[in-house]
């Protein structure tokens, strides 16, 4: 079933276009506190998970690869756009969900949350509309549309996170741990969510499970990559290492 | 406002929120530019027809909204009684309970949206001085919505103090809530960022839901 989703997802993602992630010695600190060191990578994969104990610097390196940080050494480039420069433009093309969806929705109610984005981005109210409807039927929130948000179960506020992002139509969407501070149930449905996703994925998670069938998992370790590879082969030996 | 907004497709909802915002501030001017007991009853009267017969709203939609300056109207009414009279007393308490469930039936036929679309228009001469009237909406539209996630990060502070035996220090709770707002609002700038806040043009795209409720198209 798992599999069957993600060969879906990986047929309609022929009509998204691909993003590449190129980070060029990163280095980043908070105040005299190195939290990124040395960091290069290539980033091409459609699914490609990020794992590390706390304060390994995983969520600073997610927000670097759409500008929301902007590395002290180094450079990051998205299809050949820099995110130091050209931060307005990345941002377009690589969506962001955060850990905590309470923090991401800003507008009152569902429906004028998910419309924030489109706007923003100055596209026609009728096609903000369409693209709105379509992403609260196949959440699963178009009975709560008028609803405010802050009376949606945290699953329902996490996949309107995911839906505002959605909307915007980025070629790739960086997760920063969007499973933490959500039960089993609602765990489940939004690994589903990632699964049947069209667009690239870089998540960052502690639920391990989330990575099944991902084509490349980074292990962090005090702000530098330490393992990079299939998730058979980097999982297992992040887990031996956590003891 | 947080969470008032009724769902409905009766002529109330349909029509602009400018217009309805406009009749709320004739109506208030109306109501203190008479002394007459009848007139002020008679508009109590229409408002709450509008509401309940007109709008179809839920009984409960307007008086949730009364609840909370019923204690209000009270006062005022005993004030009167020592001060004024009993007439006078009852067209003051009459002309703010009229006012107050006309507001409740314009919050409750009218989208958070709309009637940020009409701030925003009524501040788009101050765009002459800089001022970005998409961000005074989008300032507005985050207070409704973070007042009530702010008050449940206050209940669990209070809860948790409560749990280690601190339950009737309530000053305590304001440096955790604090730094727990401050931490938020540096995720929510990210948030903002991330979903093309900045990106918002100095003027904004014409939008048709907007330009409906102005009641300009």
């Amino acid at each position: 079933m798992r599999r069957g989703r993600r060969a879906d997802a990986a047929a309609a993602a022929a009509i998204v276009p691909r993003t590449a992630i190129e980070v060029h010695d990163v280095a980043h600190f908070y105040g005299d506190r190195p939290v990124l060191t040395d960091v290069s990578l290539t980033l091409t994969e459609r699914r490609i998970g990020v794992i590390g104990a706390n304060g390994s610097g995983k969520s600073t390196f997610a927000r670097l690869l759409n500008g929301l940080v902007i590395p002290a050494e180094g450079s990051v480039l998205v299809d050949g756009l820099d995110t130091r420069t050209q931060g307005r433009e990345v941002r377009r093309r690589v969506g962001f969900v955060f850990q905590d969806p309470d923090a991401q929705i800003v507008h009152p109610t569902v429906e004028e949350d998910m419309a924030f984005g489109p706007h923003n981005q100055g596209v026609a109210a009728e096609e903000t509309a369409r693209r709105v409807e379509e992403m609260l039927v196949r959440y699963g929130l178009a009975g709560h549309r008028d609803h405010p948000a802050h009376l949606l179960s945290g699953g329902q506020k996490q996949l309107l996170a995911i839906a505002g992002v959605l909307v915007m139509r980025p070629q790739r969407i960086v997760f920063d741990e969007p499973t933490t501070l959500l039960d089993l149930a609602n765990t489940r449905r939004v690994s589903r969510v990632i699964d049947a996703l069209e667009q690239d994925a870089v998540v960052v998670t502690h639920h391990l499970d989330l990575l099944d069938g991902f084509d490349r998992v980074l292990v962090f370790e005090d702000g530098r990559v330490v393992a990079d590879g299939s998730p058979g082969e980097t999982v297992p030996w992040y887990v031996a290492r956590m003891g | 406002m947080l969470s008032l907004y009724v769902p409905g497709a009766s002529p109330v909802h349909r029509a602009p929120a400018g217009l309805k915002l406009a009749v709320l501030a004739v109506l208030g001017v109306g109501l203190f530019a008479t002394g007459r007991l009848d007139l002020v009853a008679t508009a109590l009267l229409l408002v709450l027809a509008t509401g309940l017969l007109w709008a179809r709203l839920p009984f409960r939609a307007l008086t949730a909204q009364v609840r909370p300056v019923w204690i209000w109207l009270a006062a005022l009414f005993g004030f009167h009684l020592l001060v004024t009279g009993p007439l006078v007393g009852a067209v003051a308490v009459l002309r703010l309970l009229t006012l107050v469930v006309a507001a409740a039936v314009v919050t409750a036929t009218t989208r958070v949206t709309a009637l940020v679309a009409v701030i925003e228009w009524l501040t788009s001469p101050l765009r002459v001085f800089g001022v970005r009237p998409a961000r005074i909406g989008l300032v507005i539209a985050m207070t409704l919505r973070f007042i009530p996630l702010v008050a449940d990060r206050a209940a669990r502070i209070r809860e948790a103090q409560a749990a280690r035996g601190a339950d009737r220090v309530r000053l305590a709770m304001v440096v955790p809530l604090l730094v727990q707002v401050l931490r938020m609002a540096t995720t929510v700038g990210e948030a903002l960022d991330a979903r093309g806040a900045g990106d918002v043009p100095g003027r904004r795209p014409r939008r048709r839901a907007a330009a409906e409720n102005l009641g300009t198209t």
